[in-house]
């Protein structure tokens, strides 16, 4: 037997990359066997988008132009930071079952099984993402400002939810059991979603709810998404933004991984 | 400390200590889990530990396997250290634990190849290894199969197989074949002992007594976390006061009391009853009593006799008479631990 002490620290990098990677497909491989839970978890995005512009959108007016282009931005931020509560529930899911004591008793690296999931749910991000860009199209929506800052707001809305999937993970591996996972993700999701520019002009909203808006990450994200599509000050909610999900990933992915090793 | 450096130097060759704890101690709150555990298993031997559930068996595996950390102790594995060294040790054993841990979503073949790919055996060995164990576990024909398919039986030995991946020298089960009807039992006990012949060090729990004597070499008695007393089978049926035990069953239930006093020089040790069914049974050494004088005793007392036999004790005596109180009362904890399975909300063993 070889000592682990022996082996150099390139090889452990070089393992913590190919474990993330088979944890990641295992993860992805649940979405190829629950056909069910893919066209489910698909349709109801759609179908609030739907519902949303047309309820909605005669309601709210936004300056002459259609809704739909005020609030598909808004909804690829609100689709990432929903799909984040996902992640804990498959951990607590994982820690009943026995999983994790599996994954734990092995000689893999130590962060590759939740990096592996926040990698695979990262892909489902990608792919609603996308999805959501394509049925906004066919209701009316248009990019006005080119085609890298379009795929930029895409990106940086992925970018964003990865964030928010580490969060997730850590609220995961903290709560242990699966409705409990499915409850605090409401808790914490709601009030950043809804009271934020996602919907409405955060000018719209009373002072006191405001000040909370205006900070709040998913409006400077929805902000950025928002300018990146339709054109508009970019810089300004960009740094905003991206010293939120570097915050919450300096914060959340270490402590995430500390939970990991030392749960019992 | 000396000798755990001295093994951890010759680490592969000449072991002869597979796995050793010393003054191991976990505490929850109040409740001493592990209080206190001193032992040493010899490489190449099956060490049962025997106990009802909440003597501390599940804690035990979990800080060996180095998913738990002791509050105070120490224990190794092949010399190494379960917390200073634990990326060690989990490249020298494997666990297969209370519950199987397989995934529901993935083939059985899938499940294998994962397990192989995260011991880093490489893609084509993975393969191999998987293919080798779904042959030797009878899953060949489902291991195209999603594991949701999968009966009881065959999540057990998919999990054992998992287990077995990487080949590892020491192997730890945790009530392997808890929840199992008896065939599939009897299949995993033949297994096990084909793993021993081939100089697999074994470590299991089990609540089941049999299980311990038909396997184990040594087994521990626990409960509460301490070891009551441990020995060879054979030393620990000596242990209950004989090497045999006369088991009779009175006809008439409310004979029992009468038909212990008529007993009641006769054996050597203390006379059990179970009122419920009319039970009766005590141990004598070889010789010094017979059938025939308890039928006698009985029938002048007036006594029907229902049932009446001589028989090997079983490890349940053993655990009556160390403990007071029959291996079998915990049978409702294991009810509800399982129920707490079904409605997803794991119970830690302790």
């Amino acid at each position: 037997m070889i000592s682990q002490k022996t082996v150099a620290p390139a090889y452990k990098l070089t393992w913590t990359i190919t474990d993330t990677l088979v944890i990641a497909w295992r993860n992805i491989l649940r979405f190829v066997r629950l056909p069910q839970l893919l066209i489910f978890s698909t349709i109801q995005p759609v179908m609030l988008l739907l519902l949303f512009n047309y309820v909605f959108g005669g309601a709210i007016s936004s300056g002459g132009s259609k809704y739909i282009q005020y609030l598909l931005p808004g909804f690829l931020v609100q689709i990432v930071v929903f799909g984040s509560s996902q992640t804990s529930v498959g951990l607590a899911e994982d820690l009943s079952r026995g999983m994790i004591d599996r994954f734990r008793s092995l000689p893999m690296a130590r962060p590759a099984v939740l990096a592996g999931r926040t990698l695979a749910d990262t892909l489902r991000y990608t792919f609603l993402v996308l999805l959501m860009i394509g049925v906004g199209y066919i209701i009316g929506f248009r990019f006005h400002n080119g085609v890298a800052p379009a795929i930029a707001a895409a990106m940086l809305a992925v970018l964003f939810g990865f964030a928010f999937t580490w969060l997730s993970a850590f609220i995961g591996m903290s709560v242990k059991d699966v409705e409990t996972a499915q409850v605090a993700g409401f808790v914490w999701i709601f009030p950043i979603v809804f009271a934020s520019s996602m919907f409405v002009p955060v000018e719209t909203m009373p002072g006191w709810l405001q000040a909370f808006a205006k900070i709040n990450p998913v409006t400077v994200t929805t902000d950025t998404v928002r300018a990146l599509s339709l054109g508009g000050e970019v810089l300004t909610p960009l740094w905003k933004c991206l010293a939120w999900i570097g915050g919450i990933l300096v914060v959340f992915l270490p402590l995430a991984v500390r939970r990991y090793r030392r749960i019992a | 400390m000396a000798e755990r450096t001295s093994t951890a130097e010759s680490t592969g060759i000449g072991e002869d200590t597979a796995i050793s704890a010393h003054g191991l101690r976990k505490v929850y709150g109040k409740i001493r889990a592990l209080d206190g555990i001193d032992l040493t298993v010899p490489s190449g031997t099956v060490m049962a530990f025997l106990g009802p559930n909440g003597a501390g068996k599940t804690t035990f595996v979990r800080i060996l396997t180095t998913l738990l950390s002791p509050d105070a102790g120490q224990a190794s594995v092949l010399g190494h250290d379960v917390v200073r060294d634990a990326q060690a040790v989990r490249t020298l054993i494997g666990l297969a634990g209370q519950y199987p841990a397989v995934d529901e979503n993935l083939t059985g073949r899938e499940n294998l190849e994962m397990v192989g790919r995260l011991y880093h055996l490489g893609a084509p060995a993975s393969r191999r290894r998987a293919g080798e164990l779904l042959e030797g576990f009878g899953l060949i024909d489902a291991s195209k199969r999603t594991v949701k398919t999968y009966s009881g039986g065959m999540r057990r030995r998919l999990d054992l197989a998992a287990s077995l991946v990487a080949k590892p020298p020491v192997l730890f089960l945790d009530e392997p074949t808890a929840g199992l009807d008896p065939r599939s039992r009897l299949g995993l006990w033949e297994v096990i002992e084909n793993l021993v012949k081939e100089g697999t060090t074994v470590f299991l729990t089990t609540q089941y007594l049999e299980e311990a004597d038909r396997l184990a070499d040594n087994i521990a008695v626990l409960d509460n976390g301490r070891i009551l007393e441990q020995g060879t089978a054979q030393y620990l049926k000596e242990c209950c006061g004989g090497d045999v035990l006369i088991q009779l069953r009175v006809a008439d239930r409310a004979q029992t009391a009468l038909a212990v006093e008529l007993l009641a020089t006769l054996g050597n040790g203390k006379i059990r009853t179970t009122p419920e069914t009319g039970e009766i049974n005590f141990p004598v050494i070889k010789g010094t009593s017979s059938l025939a004088e308890v039928v006698r005793r009985l029938d002048t007392g007036g006594v029907t006799i229902a049932d009446l036999e001589l028989r090997q004790p079983t490890l349940d005596d053993v655990f009556l008479s160390l403990t007071g109180h029959t291996a079998e009362s915990s049978g409702q904890d294991t009810a509800q631990a399982e129920a707490g399975v079904r409605s997803g909300k794991r119970k830690k063993g302790r």
